[in-house]
């Protein structure tokens, strides 16, 4: 069976067998176990009331647990497990990371994505946002600098592979070097500096993002204290810094925060651009050099990303809840 | 009148130019390879993406037969036409090329200007002109053609070459519709399976419904890392294996936390009084869900279904892991890391237009549904 034939089937399936179940569990709830008729008309129906959600729930809750809550749990249970599997290493894996070079590297590197990245973009998605705001083409200028994120990682990389690319006739970089009369450099190979690089096509692609979030914010603001302060005199920087950016300060922690997150997961560019070499290893591509070799250190390489993620995690959770209240 | 600059006409042209450089930085280098996926391979070594309107020089060899030879007086002579050359010909099909230098030697192919005549090591006068006649004089008989290396003005080129190639040769066309075959069933599942939980999240009354719904945040941001081995695993022992199953049930799970999260936003906030109503008016949970929410969240079921599809259309991880490695289920993307990147490094033509076919269509979904990606992100980002 082709792929393609398999694919439709799996629609048909999977979305028959959604709207099945839940036809067909709902209809069983009401008919059969707790009909609602007979003596015990009112209380069949409460408790028809009770189960239901569950009911609702069951397949997400199912699908959640087994991809996303057993491998946490998982992963740290294979980690203390040596290469193959059979023996029990305790905190070995972990302890071998932590003497080893690359990985201290891919440490460091990462950090060093994870406050540049998020900054950068934020900085320039809010610095688009402002200038557009209220501009005669400013719809399409944000539409423009949002396309980046419709494009893969593989493919910004490819994309700036071109911009980078050490012949002066390729690369736009080098060919402006040459015609300053200036030799021609690869980039990504100049120790340090390649992994900014790096980071740029990553905040090319999420300035959009934050920009989308944040021109939404100031959009929000409201007229009379924009007003107030012009009317005592405030310049447009001191509006800007002093009346905006304070009321919009919470949808800047998360747009921030969204973007560290999402550092912490992007292997694609550093794969693609260096392969790791050069020293721009980072966190998510260290791991997938592990992955099928040794599953055991690759566990531990995730579990550590996973400590990285875990303070957000939690500080979104509280959010949530506050906001729930 | 609350602008950063908006107070007066300077202040108001350098916004503009500021915006103006912003998108130029933002968009060039997509320009740069759209442009270089339409240009031959000398093209785009010889000259930058930027140069492609324009004449580039190019050096081409020709090989000059001898059998025209003949004898005037003492000498023997050779002429005739570079441009009649058959591979100098095929570049030039309207034949208006022009010489701009000329060489003996393959290591200093444009030594001399046209006109200039020059001794070549076999014996004899070599001149070419600007329009490619040239003229061989020697005092021997000539038995063998000279090689000749000629730099030319050669108009801009561009070709649907490297199409042909990516789609034909390079099997670029079943990574595509692989691609095609992951994304759509990993976008259409998780949908109705997401949205019947964020309704019991939304509308229903249950003990523990604050805890789960704290949990599907939390969810949101765990690592995809994690998740490879065990579930690799998993899916090896039930005899899934690295399948295209395994990958739409991959993609669903992973997805899940966003749908969840975002429709229940969307959800929560439709009116009250019309649940309320149908409620009064005798509507089981299952009857508001199909009849009213549905219908009402389409804007959300669309922001969500065009995420997934791109997150799935552009995702490098789960199909490295999930799917079995040979070409007939690779996907575009590790078509492009795996082996474009490797085996054509350095073929430029190719690899642009193999980027240029896998961002296609997330380009056009992204422009036509703007609007929906947009909603979706501002529902979406925990506020």
């Amino acid at each position: 069976m082709t792929p393609v034939l398999q694919g439709l089937l799996t629609i048909i399936i999977g979305v028959g067998g959604c709207v099945g179940y839940f036809y067909a569990s709902n209809i069983i709830l009401d008919k059969v176990i707790f009909p609602a008729k007979g003596p015990q008309t009112g209380r069949n129906i409460n408790r028809a009331n009770k189960v239901r959600p569950w009911l609702f729930l069951f397949p997400a809750m199912f699908a959640l647990g087994l991809y996303l809550v057993y491998p946490v749990v998982g992963s740290f249970y294979r980690s203390l497990f040596n290469r193959a599997g059979d023996e029990f290493i305790g905190l070995g894996n972990y302890a071998n990371l932590f003497a080893e070079e690359a990985f201290r590297t891919a440490v460091f590197n990462n950090l060093l994505w994870v406050l540049v990245v998020p900054a950068m973009a934020t900085f320039l998605g809010l610095l688009v946002a402002q200038l557009t705001d209220r501009m005669a083409w400013g719809n399409i200028a944000k539409s423009l600098i949002f396309m980046p994120m419709a494009i893969s990682f593989v493919g910004a990389s490819l994309i700036w592979k071109f911009v980078y690319s050490a012949n002066p006739d390729i690369g736009i970089i080098n060919s402006i070097r040459d015609s300053m009369g200036l030799s021609p450099v690869d980039p990504l190979q100049i120790p340090f500096w390649n992994n900014f690089f790096l980071m740029f096509i990553l905040v090319w692609i999420q300035t959009g993002f934050a920009m989308v979030i944040l021109s939404a914010a100031l959009r929000g603001i409201p007229e009379e204290t924009i007003e107030a302060a012009i009317i005592d005199g405030a310049n447009p920087f001191e509006v800007f810094f002093q009346i905006k950016v304070p009321q919009i300060m919470g949808t800047i922690v998360v747009v921030w925060t969204t973007i560290t997150i999402l550092v912490l997961k992007v292997f694609d560019i550093v794969y693609t651009m260096t392969g790791g070499n050069f020293d721009t290893e980072i966190l998510p591509s260290y791991m997938m050099s592990f992955m099928f070799r040794d599953d055991g250190r690759a566990t531990a390489v995730a579990f550590v990303i996973m400590l990285l993620v875990l303070p957000v995690m939690i500080w979104n959770i509280r959010q949530a809840r506050k906001e729930m209240r | 009148m609350d602008n950063i600059a908006g107070q007066n006409q300077g202040g108001k042209i350098a916004v503009n130019i500021t915006v103006i450089i912003l998108v130029l930085l933002w968009l060039l280098p997509t320009i740069g390879l759209f442009v270089s996926s339409f240009r031959e391979r000398d093209q785009i070594s010889n000259s930058g993406w930027w140069q492609a309107p324009f004449s580039v020089d190019l050096n081409f060899r020709a090989r000059v037969a001898a059998d025209g030879a003949r004898q005037e007086g003492d000498l023997y002579v050779l002429e005739g036409n570079l441009f009649d050359d058959p591979e100098i010909a095929e570049a030039f099909p309207d034949g208006n090329g022009s010489v701009s230098a000329f060489g003996t030697r393959a290591v200093a192919p444009d030594e001399f200007a046209p006109g200039t005549a020059t001794e070549l090591r076999s014996g004899g006068t070599l001149t070419v002109q600007a329009d490619g006649s040239f003229r061989l004089e020697s005092a021997e008989p000539i038995d063998r053609g000279p090689t000749v290396y000629i730099a030319a003005e050669t108009p801009p080129r561009f070709t649907l070459l490297n199409y042909d190639t990516v789609l034909n040769a390079n099997g670029m066309d079943r990574a595509f519709i692989n691609t095609l075959t992951v994304t759509i069933p990993a976008t259409i599942i998780p949908i109705l399976i997401a949205a019947f939980a964020a309704y019991a999240l939304a509308w229903m009354d249950f003990p523990g419904r604050g805890v789960l719904i704290a949990a599907v945040v939390g969810l949101l941001v765990v690592p995809l890392q994690l998740a490879l081995v065990p579930l690799l695993s998993l899916h090896t022992s039930i005899g899934i294996g690295q399948s295209f199953l395994g990958i739409w049930l991959a993609h669903t799970g992973f997805g899940l936390p966003l749908a969840v999260y975002l429709l229940r936003n969307y959800m929560v906030g439709l009116p009250r009084d019309i649940i309320e109503g149908a409620k009064v008016d005798g509507a089981t949970d299952f009857q508001i869900f199909t009849k009213i929410i549905l219908p009402l969240s389409f804007p959300a079921l669309a922001s969500f279904a065009i995420f997934q599809f791109l997150w799935t259309w552009n995702d490098l991880l789960v199909a490295k892991v999930f799917l079995p490695s040979g070409a007939e289920s690779q996907v575009m993307t590790v078509k492009i890391a795996d082996d474009l990147l490797g085996s054509r490094g350095g073929d430029w033509g190719i690899l642009a237009t193999a980027a240029f076919v896998s961002i296609a269509v997330p380009l056009i979904v992204f422009f036509t549904m703007q609007r929906y990606l947009v909603r979706g992100l501002l529902a979406g980002s925990v506020k």
